[in-house]
Protein backbone atom coordinates (compact mmCIF):
# COMPACT_ATOMS: atom_id res chain seq x y z
CA UNK A 1 0.00 0.00 0.00
CA UNK A 2 1.34 3.38 -0.90
CA UNK A 3 -0.35 4.89 2.10
CA UNK A 4 1.31 2.68 4.68
CA UNK A 5 4.80 4.11 4.15
CA UNK A 6 4.13 7.70 5.22
CA UNK A 7 1.94 6.39 8.02
CA UNK A 8 4.66 4.23 9.52
CA UNK A 9 7.19 7.02 9.00
CA UNK A 10 4.92 9.34 10.90
CA UNK A 11 4.54 7.01 13.81
CA UNK A 12 8.34 6.65 13.98
CA UNK A 13 8.74 10.40 14.11
CA UNK A 14 6.01 10.48 16.68
CA UNK A 15 7.95 8.08 18.88
CA UNK A 16 11.10 10.17 18.48
CA UNK A 17 9.31 13.37 19.36
CA UNK A 18 7.71 11.75 22.35
CA UNK A 19 11.01 10.43 23.62
CA UNK A 20 12.76 13.77 23.06
CA UNK A 21 10.08 15.83 24.77
CA UNK A 22 9.83 13.37 27.66
CA UNK A 23 13.61 13.51 28.00
CA UNK A 24 13.63 17.30 28.16
CA UNK A 25 10.76 17.38 30.62
CA UNK A 26 12.48 14.86 32.87
CA UNK A 27 15.79 16.73 32.68
CA UNK A 28 14.15 19.95 33.82
CA UNK A 29 12.45 18.22 36.73
CA UNK A 30 15.63 16.33 37.70
CA UNK A 31 17.76 19.50 37.60
CA UNK A 32 15.33 21.27 39.91
CA UNK A 33 15.30 18.29 42.24
CA UNK A 34 19.12 18.08 42.21
CA UNK A 35 19.46 21.77 43.07
CA UNK A 36 17.05 21.36 45.95
CA UNK A 37 18.89 18.23 47.13
CA UNK A 38 22.28 19.88 46.82
CA UNK A 39 21.23 22.98 48.75
CA UNK A 40 19.54 20.89 51.43
CA UNK A 41 22.62 18.71 51.82
CA UNK A 42 25.04 21.64 51.82
CA UNK A 43 23.10 23.49 54.49
CA UNK A 44 22.02 20.40 56.42
CA UNK A 45 24.14 20.98 59.58
CA UNK A 46 22.60 24.42 60.02
CA UNK A 47 19.09 23.31 59.01
CA UNK A 48 19.08 21.04 62.06
CA UNK A 49 19.22 24.02 64.42
CA UNK A 50 16.47 26.27 63.07
CA UNK A 51 16.30 28.35 66.26
CA UNK A 52 19.72 29.89 65.67
CA UNK A 53 18.83 30.71 62.08
CA UNK A 54 15.87 32.77 63.14
CA UNK A 55 18.12 34.97 65.25
CA UNK A 56 18.49 38.62 64.46
CA UNK A 57 22.25 38.94 64.31
CA UNK A 58 24.45 37.92 61.41
CA UNK A 59 28.06 37.77 62.67
CA UNK A 60 29.76 34.95 60.80
CA UNK A 61 33.06 35.58 62.63
CA UNK A 62 31.30 34.84 65.93
CA UNK A 63 29.31 31.93 64.60
CA UNK A 64 26.00 33.81 64.58
CA UNK A 65 24.02 33.10 61.44
CA UNK A 66 20.65 34.75 62.05
CA UNK A 67 18.90 35.23 58.71
CA UNK A 68 15.84 36.99 60.06
CA UNK A 69 16.81 40.55 59.16
CA UNK A 70 17.89 39.66 55.64
CA UNK A 71 14.85 37.50 54.99
CA UNK A 72 12.73 40.40 56.19
CA UNK A 73 14.58 42.81 53.91
CA UNK A 74 14.09 40.49 50.93
CA UNK A 75 10.38 40.11 51.57
CA UNK A 76 9.78 43.77 52.42
CA UNK A 77 11.65 45.17 49.43
CA UNK A 78 9.82 42.80 47.07
CA UNK A 79 6.41 43.55 48.57
CA UNK A 80 7.16 47.26 48.42
CA UNK A 81 8.02 46.81 44.74
CA UNK A 82 4.65 45.10 44.15
CA UNK A 83 2.85 47.80 46.09
CA UNK A 84 4.37 50.41 43.79
CA UNK A 85 4.31 48.49 40.51
CA UNK A 86 0.93 46.72 40.53
CA UNK A 87 -1.40 49.73 40.86
CA UNK A 88 0.77 51.83 38.56
CA UNK A 89 1.06 49.03 36.00
CA UNK A 90 -2.67 48.36 35.98
CA UNK A 91 -3.55 52.03 35.62
CA UNK A 92 -1.11 52.51 32.74
CA UNK A 93 -2.42 49.35 31.02
CA UNK A 94 -5.99 50.59 31.37
CA UNK A 95 -5.02 53.95 29.93
CA UNK A 96 -3.15 52.28 27.04
CA UNK A 97 -6.01 49.95 26.10
CA UNK A 98 -9.02 52.16 26.60
CA UNK A 99 -7.99 55.80 26.48
CA UNK A 100 -4.66 56.32 24.68
CA UNK A 101 -4.63 57.35 21.00
CA UNK A 102 -3.78 54.34 18.82
CA UNK A 103 -0.43 55.75 17.68
CA UNK A 104 0.69 56.49 21.25
CA UNK A 105 -0.37 53.01 22.37
CA UNK A 106 1.69 51.42 19.58
CA UNK A 107 4.84 53.38 20.45
CA UNK A 108 4.30 52.71 24.14
CA UNK A 109 3.89 48.99 23.53
CA UNK A 110 7.19 48.88 21.67
CA UNK A 111 8.82 50.82 24.50
CA UNK A 112 7.55 48.29 27.04
CA UNK A 113 9.21 45.48 25.12
CA UNK A 114 12.42 47.49 25.17
CA UNK A 115 12.15 48.22 28.90
CA UNK A 116 11.59 44.54 29.62
CA UNK A 117 14.87 43.66 27.90
CA UNK A 118 17.03 46.12 29.84
CA UNK A 119 19.46 44.15 32.06
CA UNK A 120 18.60 44.57 35.73
CA UNK A 121 22.10 45.83 36.52
CA UNK A 122 21.31 48.90 34.40
CA UNK A 123 18.30 49.62 36.58
CA UNK A 124 20.67 49.27 39.54
CA UNK A 125 23.10 51.68 37.94
CA UNK A 126 20.37 54.25 37.42
CA UNK A 127 19.27 53.74 41.02
CA UNK A 128 22.81 54.26 42.27
CA UNK A 129 23.52 57.38 40.24
CA UNK A 130 20.11 59.09 40.24
CA UNK A 131 17.74 57.64 42.81
CA UNK A 132 20.04 57.14 45.81
CA UNK A 133 21.44 60.73 45.77
CA UNK A 134 17.86 62.05 45.38
CA UNK A 135 16.62 60.06 48.36
CA UNK A 136 19.81 60.90 50.23
CA UNK A 137 19.18 64.63 49.84
CA UNK A 138 15.72 64.12 51.31
CA UNK A 139 16.44 61.65 54.12
CA UNK A 140 20.03 60.31 54.29
CA UNK A 141 21.69 57.96 53.61
CA UNK A 142 19.64 57.31 50.47
CA UNK A 143 20.71 53.74 49.91
CA UNK A 144 17.74 52.09 51.59
CA UNK A 145 14.80 49.71 51.57
CA UNK A 146 12.82 52.32 49.68
CA UNK A 147 15.49 52.68 46.99
CA UNK A 148 15.55 48.88 46.58
CA UNK A 149 11.75 48.80 46.35
CA UNK A 150 11.63 51.52 43.71
CA UNK A 151 14.36 49.97 41.57
CA UNK A 152 12.67 46.57 41.81
CA UNK A 153 9.32 48.13 40.94
CA UNK A 154 10.80 49.68 37.80
CA UNK A 155 12.42 46.39 36.92
CA UNK A 156 9.21 44.31 37.18
CA UNK A 157 6.89 46.98 35.77
CA UNK A 158 7.41 46.29 32.03
CA UNK A 159 6.69 42.56 32.14
CA UNK A 160 3.87 43.11 34.59
CA UNK A 161 2.30 45.56 32.15
CA UNK A 162 2.80 43.27 29.17
CA UNK A 163 0.94 40.52 31.04
CA UNK A 164 -1.73 42.88 32.36
CA UNK A 165 -2.22 44.13 28.81
CA UNK A 166 -2.88 40.62 27.49
CA UNK A 167 -5.25 39.77 30.36
CA UNK A 168 -7.21 43.03 30.15
CA UNK A 169 -7.52 42.99 26.36
CA UNK A 170 -8.92 39.46 26.46
CA UNK A 171 -11.29 40.50 29.23
CA UNK A 172 -12.40 43.57 27.23
CA UNK A 173 -12.95 41.54 24.07
CA UNK A 174 -15.26 39.19 25.92
CA UNK A 175 -17.09 41.48 28.28
CA UNK A 176 -16.82 45.15 27.34
CA UNK A 177 -19.67 45.26 24.77
CA UNK A 178 -22.04 43.39 27.09
CA UNK A 179 -21.18 45.65 30.00
CA UNK A 180 -21.57 48.87 28.02
CA UNK A 181 -24.90 47.64 26.64
CA UNK A 182 -26.18 47.86 30.21
CA UNK A 183 -25.70 51.61 30.06
CA UNK A 184 -22.87 51.81 32.59
CA UNK A 185 -19.91 54.14 32.18
CA UNK A 186 -16.69 52.72 30.72
CA UNK A 187 -14.97 53.26 34.06
CA UNK A 188 -17.55 51.17 35.96
CA UNK A 189 -17.34 48.48 33.30
CA UNK A 190 -13.56 48.37 33.73
CA UNK A 191 -13.67 48.41 37.53
CA UNK A 192 -16.63 46.13 38.19
CA UNK A 193 -16.40 43.66 35.30
CA UNK A 194 -13.15 43.77 33.31
CA UNK A 195 -10.71 43.82 36.24
CA UNK A 196 -12.46 41.04 38.20
CA UNK A 197 -12.70 39.01 34.98
CA UNK A 198 -8.99 39.48 34.29
CA UNK A 199 -7.96 38.74 37.88
CA UNK A 200 -7.37 34.97 37.45
CA UNK A 201 -4.74 35.84 34.83
CA UNK A 202 -3.37 38.91 36.62
CA UNK A 203 -2.74 37.12 39.90
CA UNK A 204 -0.24 34.51 38.57
CA UNK A 205 1.52 37.29 36.66
CA UNK A 206 1.87 39.28 39.88
CA UNK A 207 3.23 36.27 41.77
CA UNK A 208 5.69 35.58 38.97
CA UNK A 209 7.01 39.14 39.23
CA UNK A 210 7.19 38.80 43.02
CA UNK A 211 9.41 35.79 42.40
CA UNK A 212 11.64 37.86 40.11
CA UNK A 213 11.87 40.66 42.67
CA UNK A 214 12.79 38.21 45.45
CA UNK A 215 15.51 36.70 43.31
CA UNK A 216 17.01 39.94 41.99
CA UNK A 217 20.53 40.39 43.30
CA UNK A 218 22.65 42.96 41.52
CA UNK A 219 20.24 45.89 41.24
CA UNK A 220 19.29 45.53 44.91
CA UNK A 221 22.88 45.16 46.05
CA UNK A 222 23.72 48.46 44.35
CA UNK A 223 21.05 50.57 46.05
CA UNK A 224 19.98 48.89 49.31
CA UNK A 225 22.93 49.96 51.47
CA UNK A 226 23.77 46.40 52.57
CA UNK A 227 23.64 46.89 56.34
CA UNK A 228 22.33 43.76 58.03
CA UNK A 229 19.48 45.07 60.18
CA UNK A 230 15.74 45.09 60.47
CA UNK A 231 14.68 48.26 58.68
CA UNK A 232 13.28 50.70 61.24
CA UNK A 233 11.90 52.80 58.40
CA UNK A 234 11.78 52.69 54.59
CA UNK A 235 14.79 55.00 54.59
CA UNK A 236 17.03 52.60 56.52
CA UNK A 237 19.70 50.66 54.62
CA UNK A 238 19.12 46.90 54.43
CA UNK A 239 20.77 43.78 53.03
CA UNK A 240 18.73 41.15 51.22
CA UNK A 241 19.42 37.41 51.19
CA UNK A 242 20.46 37.51 47.56
CA UNK A 243 22.84 40.42 48.06
CA UNK A 244 24.34 38.65 51.07
CA UNK A 245 25.15 35.56 49.02
CA UNK A 246 26.79 37.66 46.32
CA UNK A 247 28.77 39.75 48.81
CA UNK A 248 30.16 36.94 50.98
CA UNK A 249 30.33 33.86 48.76
CA UNK A 250 33.86 34.62 47.61
CA UNK A 251 35.46 34.21 51.05
CA UNK A 252 33.03 32.18 53.15
CA UNK A 253 34.10 28.81 54.57
CA UNK A 254 32.73 26.21 56.96
CA UNK A 255 29.46 27.09 58.77
CA UNK A 256 29.51 30.55 57.14
CA UNK A 257 29.40 28.90 53.73
CA UNK A 258 26.65 26.58 54.92
CA UNK A 259 24.64 29.61 56.03
CA UNK A 260 24.94 31.08 52.54
CA UNK A 261 23.76 27.82 51.01
CA UNK A 262 20.89 27.93 53.44
CA UNK A 263 20.01 31.42 52.17
CA UNK A 264 19.84 29.96 48.68
CA UNK A 265 17.70 27.10 49.98
CA UNK A 266 15.29 29.60 51.56
CA UNK A 267 15.00 31.58 48.32
CA UNK A 268 14.33 28.43 46.31
CA UNK A 269 11.68 27.21 48.74
CA UNK A 270 10.04 30.65 48.73
CA UNK A 271 9.95 30.63 44.94
CA UNK A 272 8.46 27.12 44.88
CA UNK A 273 5.82 28.15 47.41
CA UNK A 274 4.90 31.16 45.27
CA UNK A 275 4.54 29.00 42.18
CA UNK A 276 2.44 26.48 44.11
CA UNK A 277 0.23 29.33 45.29
CA UNK A 278 -0.20 30.62 41.74
CA UNK A 279 -1.02 27.12 40.53
CA UNK A 280 -3.46 26.49 43.35
CA UNK A 281 -5.26 29.74 42.62
CA UNK A 282 -5.29 28.99 38.90
CA UNK A 283 -6.91 25.60 39.43
CA UNK A 284 -9.61 27.09 41.65
CA UNK A 285 -10.82 29.59 39.03
CA UNK B 1 -41.65 42.80 35.15
CA UNK B 2 -44.32 45.38 35.51
CA UNK B 3 -43.49 47.91 32.87
CA UNK B 4 -45.14 51.03 34.15
CA UNK B 5 -44.91 52.69 30.78
CA UNK B 6 -46.24 51.27 27.52
CA UNK B 7 -43.64 49.82 25.16
CA UNK B 8 -42.58 52.39 22.57
CA UNK B 9 -42.73 52.32 18.81
CA UNK B 10 -39.46 51.84 16.96
CA UNK B 11 -38.98 53.31 13.54
CA UNK B 12 -35.84 52.99 11.45
CA UNK B 13 -35.78 55.45 8.58
CA UNK B 14 -33.30 55.44 5.72
CA UNK B 15 -30.56 54.07 7.99
CA UNK B 16 -27.08 53.64 6.53
CA UNK B 17 -23.99 52.31 8.30
CA UNK B 18 -20.49 52.61 6.86
CA UNK B 19 -17.24 51.26 8.25
CA UNK B 20 -14.61 53.53 6.73
CA UNK B 21 -15.32 53.45 3.00
CA UNK B 22 -17.10 50.09 3.19
CA UNK B 23 -20.88 50.24 3.30
CA UNK B 24 -22.54 47.71 5.62
CA UNK B 25 -26.14 48.86 5.41
CA UNK B 26 -27.73 51.26 2.93
CA UNK B 27 -31.04 53.06 3.22
CA UNK B 28 -32.78 50.59 5.53
CA UNK B 29 -36.29 51.45 6.70
CA UNK B 30 -38.69 49.49 8.89
CA UNK B 31 -41.30 50.09 11.56
CA UNK B 32 -41.94 48.09 14.72
CA UNK B 33 -45.26 48.74 16.45
CA UNK B 34 -45.30 49.06 20.26
CA UNK B 35 -44.95 45.67 21.95
CA UNK B 36 -44.42 43.76 18.71
CA UNK B 37 -41.55 41.53 17.67
CA UNK B 38 -39.86 42.28 14.38
CA UNK B 39 -37.63 39.47 13.10
CA UNK B 40 -34.81 40.52 10.79
CA UNK B 41 -33.71 37.65 8.55
CA UNK B 42 -31.25 37.36 5.70
CA UNK B 43 -27.86 35.91 4.79
CA UNK B 44 -24.64 36.75 6.66
CA UNK B 45 -23.09 40.12 5.91
CA UNK B 46 -26.31 41.88 4.96
CA UNK B 47 -26.06 44.49 7.71
CA UNK B 48 -28.45 42.99 10.29
CA UNK B 49 -26.07 43.37 13.20
CA UNK B 50 -25.01 46.82 12.02
CA UNK B 51 -28.69 47.80 12.17
CA UNK B 52 -28.95 46.64 15.80
CA UNK B 53 -25.73 48.41 16.78
CA UNK B 54 -27.15 51.70 15.54
CA UNK B 55 -30.28 51.40 17.68
CA UNK B 56 -28.38 51.29 20.99
CA UNK B 57 -25.49 53.37 19.65
CA UNK B 58 -22.96 50.58 20.19
CA UNK B 59 -21.84 51.72 16.75
CA UNK B 60 -20.20 54.66 18.55
CA UNK B 61 -17.58 52.25 19.85
CA UNK B 62 -16.51 50.88 16.46
CA UNK B 63 -13.61 52.92 15.09
CA UNK B 64 -14.46 54.41 11.71
CA UNK B 65 -18.19 53.60 11.89
CA UNK B 66 -20.49 56.24 10.39
CA UNK B 67 -24.26 56.09 10.86
CA UNK B 68 -26.78 58.22 9.00
CA UNK B 69 -30.57 58.28 8.79
CA UNK B 70 -32.99 58.24 11.70
CA UNK B 71 -33.79 55.74 14.46
CA UNK B 72 -36.92 56.90 16.27
CA UNK B 73 -37.99 55.45 19.61
CA UNK B 74 -41.37 57.01 20.41
CA UNK B 75 -40.53 59.68 17.84
CA UNK B 76 -37.24 60.61 19.50
CA UNK B 77 -34.19 60.27 17.26
CA UNK B 78 -31.57 58.26 19.16
CA UNK B 79 -28.91 59.13 16.57
CA UNK B 80 -29.10 62.75 17.65
CA UNK B 81 -25.73 63.77 19.10
CA UNK B 82 -27.39 65.26 22.16
CA UNK B 83 -28.85 61.91 23.31
CA UNK B 84 -27.48 60.59 26.61
CA UNK B 85 -26.05 57.29 25.35
CA UNK B 86 -25.92 55.63 28.78
CA UNK B 87 -29.57 56.48 29.44
CA UNK B 88 -30.44 55.19 25.95
CA UNK B 89 -28.76 51.86 26.61
CA UNK B 90 -30.76 51.47 29.81
CA UNK B 91 -33.91 51.86 27.69
CA UNK B 92 -32.68 49.55 24.96
CA UNK B 93 -31.45 46.22 26.31
CA UNK B 94 -29.43 43.79 24.23
CA UNK B 95 -28.84 40.03 24.22
CA UNK B 96 -26.00 38.61 22.17
CA UNK B 97 -25.54 35.46 20.12
CA UNK B 98 -23.08 33.83 22.50
CA UNK B 99 -24.32 33.63 26.08
CA UNK B 100 -21.92 36.07 27.75
CA UNK B 101 -22.59 36.38 31.47
CA UNK B 102 -19.80 38.10 33.36
CA UNK B 103 -17.46 35.74 35.26
CA UNK B 104 -19.00 36.93 38.52
CA UNK B 105 -21.66 35.36 40.72
CA UNK B 106 -25.18 34.88 39.35
CA UNK B 107 -26.49 37.63 41.62
CA UNK B 108 -23.67 40.01 40.80
CA UNK B 109 -24.38 39.68 37.07
CA UNK B 110 -27.72 41.37 37.67
CA UNK B 111 -26.87 43.62 40.61
CA UNK B 112 -23.83 45.20 39.00
CA UNK B 113 -25.66 47.45 36.56
CA UNK B 114 -28.50 48.17 39.00
CA UNK B 115 -26.00 49.50 41.53
CA UNK B 116 -24.23 51.55 38.89
CA UNK B 117 -27.58 53.12 38.07
CA UNK B 118 -27.99 54.27 41.63
CA UNK B 119 -30.20 51.57 43.17
CA UNK B 120 -28.78 51.38 46.70
CA UNK B 121 -31.58 49.94 48.80
CA UNK B 122 -30.83 46.27 49.58
CA UNK B 123 -34.46 45.23 49.48
CA UNK B 124 -35.09 46.93 46.16
CA UNK B 125 -31.92 45.43 44.66
CA UNK B 126 -32.95 41.95 45.73
CA UNK B 127 -36.55 42.49 44.63
CA UNK B 128 -35.57 43.57 41.14
CA UNK B 129 -33.10 40.71 40.82
CA UNK B 130 -35.76 38.20 41.86
CA UNK B 131 -38.29 39.74 39.45
CA UNK B 132 -35.85 39.54 36.56
CA UNK B 133 -34.97 35.94 37.38
CA UNK B 134 -38.66 35.07 37.74
CA UNK B 135 -39.41 36.63 34.36
CA UNK B 136 -36.79 34.46 32.69
CA UNK B 137 -37.87 31.30 34.53
CA UNK B 138 -34.49 31.04 36.23
CA UNK B 139 -35.51 31.85 39.79
CA UNK B 140 -36.42 28.33 40.85
CA UNK B 141 -33.31 26.94 39.19
CA UNK B 142 -30.81 29.32 40.81
CA UNK B 143 -32.40 30.65 44.02
CA UNK B 144 -30.19 28.38 46.13
CA UNK B 145 -26.97 29.31 44.38
CA UNK B 146 -27.23 33.01 43.69
CA UNK B 147 -23.68 33.50 44.91
CA UNK B 148 -22.17 30.70 42.83
CA UNK B 149 -20.28 31.57 39.60
CA UNK B 150 -22.56 32.32 36.64
CA UNK B 151 -20.23 30.38 34.37
CA UNK B 152 -21.27 27.20 36.19
CA UNK B 153 -24.71 27.43 34.58
CA UNK B 154 -25.63 25.53 31.43
CA UNK B 155 -25.59 27.35 28.09
CA UNK B 156 -29.34 27.89 28.02
CA UNK B 157 -29.37 29.10 31.63
CA UNK B 158 -26.50 31.47 30.88
CA UNK B 159 -28.46 32.95 27.99
CA UNK B 160 -31.55 33.38 30.16
CA UNK B 161 -29.33 35.07 32.77
CA UNK B 162 -28.27 37.50 30.02
CA UNK B 163 -31.97 38.19 29.39
CA UNK B 164 -32.49 38.71 33.14
CA UNK B 165 -29.48 41.05 33.28
CA UNK B 166 -31.08 43.20 30.59
CA UNK B 167 -34.64 42.99 31.99
CA UNK B 168 -33.57 44.04 35.50
CA UNK B 169 -32.90 47.54 34.14
CA UNK B 170 -36.54 47.74 33.02
CA UNK B 171 -35.78 48.55 29.39
CA UNK B 172 -38.51 49.36 26.88
CA UNK B 173 -36.88 47.98 23.74
CA UNK B 174 -34.93 44.72 23.47
CA UNK B 175 -32.41 43.96 20.73
CA UNK B 176 -31.79 40.24 20.26
CA UNK B 177 -28.84 39.25 18.06
CA UNK B 178 -29.46 35.59 17.14
CA UNK B 179 -30.24 34.74 20.78
CA UNK B 180 -30.76 31.01 20.18
CA UNK B 181 -28.19 30.16 17.55
CA UNK B 182 -25.52 29.01 20.02
CA UNK B 183 -27.92 26.82 22.03
CA UNK B 184 -28.97 23.19 21.74
CA UNK B 185 -32.56 22.57 20.51
CA UNK B 186 -34.07 22.10 23.97
CA UNK B 187 -32.42 25.18 25.50
CA UNK B 188 -33.34 27.02 22.32
CA UNK B 189 -37.00 26.10 22.77
CA UNK B 190 -36.93 27.37 26.37
CA UNK B 191 -35.42 30.68 25.28
CA UNK B 192 -37.98 30.93 22.47
CA UNK B 193 -40.72 30.51 25.05
CA UNK B 194 -39.12 33.29 27.07
CA UNK B 195 -38.98 35.61 24.05
CA UNK B 196 -42.62 34.85 23.30
CA UNK B 197 -43.55 35.84 26.86
CA UNK B 198 -41.83 39.22 26.44
CA UNK B 199 -44.00 40.24 23.50
CA UNK B 200 -46.53 42.92 24.39
CA UNK B 201 -44.40 44.24 27.25
CA UNK B 202 -41.33 45.20 25.25
CA UNK B 203 -40.76 46.26 21.68
CA UNK B 204 -38.44 43.62 20.24
CA UNK B 205 -36.06 43.65 17.29
CA UNK B 206 -34.58 40.18 16.74
CA UNK B 207 -31.97 39.10 14.23
CA UNK B 208 -32.21 35.40 13.37
CA UNK B 209 -30.98 32.95 10.77
CA UNK B 210 -33.71 30.54 11.68
CA UNK B 211 -36.70 31.11 9.37
CA UNK B 212 -38.88 28.63 11.27
CA UNK B 213 -38.17 30.56 14.45
CA UNK B 214 -39.05 33.84 12.75
CA UNK B 215 -42.32 32.31 11.59
CA UNK B 216 -43.12 31.09 15.12
CA UNK B 217 -42.24 34.26 16.99
CA UNK B 218 -42.44 37.30 14.76
CA UNK B 219 -45.35 39.69 14.33
CA UNK B 220 -43.46 41.40 11.53
CA UNK B 221 -40.56 40.24 9.40
CA UNK B 222 -37.90 42.19 7.50
CA UNK B 223 -35.75 40.48 4.88
CA UNK B 224 -32.23 41.85 4.43
CA UNK B 225 -30.04 41.16 1.42
CA UNK B 226 -26.66 42.05 -0.02
CA UNK B 227 -26.84 44.26 -3.10
CA UNK B 228 -23.73 45.68 -4.76
CA UNK B 229 -21.66 44.55 -1.78
CA UNK B 230 -23.84 46.43 0.68
CA UNK B 231 -26.67 45.35 2.97
CA UNK B 232 -30.22 46.58 2.49
CA UNK B 233 -33.81 45.79 3.49
CA UNK B 234 -35.57 44.01 0.60
CA UNK B 235 -39.03 43.80 2.07
CA UNK B 236 -40.82 43.99 5.38
CA UNK B 237 -44.35 43.43 6.60
CA UNK B 238 -46.61 41.35 8.83
CA UNK B 239 -45.09 37.89 9.23
CA UNK B 240 -48.06 35.88 7.92
CA UNK B 241 -48.39 38.05 4.81
CA UNK B 242 -44.70 38.16 4.05
CA UNK B 243 -44.22 34.41 4.37
CA UNK B 244 -47.20 33.91 2.01
CA UNK B 245 -46.44 36.55 -0.56
CA UNK B 246 -43.52 38.93 -0.25
CA UNK B 247 -43.61 41.70 -2.83
CA UNK B 248 -39.92 41.33 -3.57
CA UNK B 249 -39.28 38.10 -5.57
CA UNK B 250 -35.84 37.62 -4.01
CA UNK B 251 -37.32 37.93 -0.52
CA UNK B 252 -40.10 35.54 -1.52
CA UNK B 253 -37.61 32.92 -2.66
CA UNK B 254 -35.51 33.36 0.52
CA UNK B 255 -38.52 32.99 2.82
CA UNK B 256 -39.54 29.84 0.96
CA UNK B 257 -36.16 28.33 1.61
CA UNK B 258 -34.91 28.68 -1.99
CA UNK B 259 -31.69 30.33 -1.04
CA UNK B 260 -30.00 30.75 -4.41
Amino acid sequence: MSISTPLSLRSNLDWLLRAASLGCALTAAVVLLLILLFLTQASWPLLQQPASLLGASWQPANGLFGLQAMLGASLLSSLLALLLAVPAGLLVSIWLIFYAPAAVARVYGAMLGLMASIPSVVYGLWGLVVLVPLLGAWLPPGASLLAAGIVLALMILPLLMVQADVALRESARRHLPAALCLGVSPWSAIRRVLLPAAWPRLWPAILLQLGRALGETMAVLMVAGNVVQWPGSPFAPVRTLTANIALEMSYATGPHLQALYLSGWLLLVLALLLMALARLYGSRT
Amino acid sequence: MTAATQPPSLSIQNLSVHYGEQGALLGASLDVAPGELMAVVGPSGCGKSSMLSAVNRMSDLIPGARVSGRVLIDNQDVLNGAVDVQALRRQVGMVFQQPNPFPLSIAENILFALREHGVRDKRELHGRMEQALQATGLWNEVRDRLHKPALGLSGGQQQRLCFARALALEPRVLLLDEPCSALDPIASATVEGLIDSLKGRYTLLMVTHNLAQARRLADHVAVCWVRDGCGCVLDSGPACELFESARDPQAQRYLNGMLC
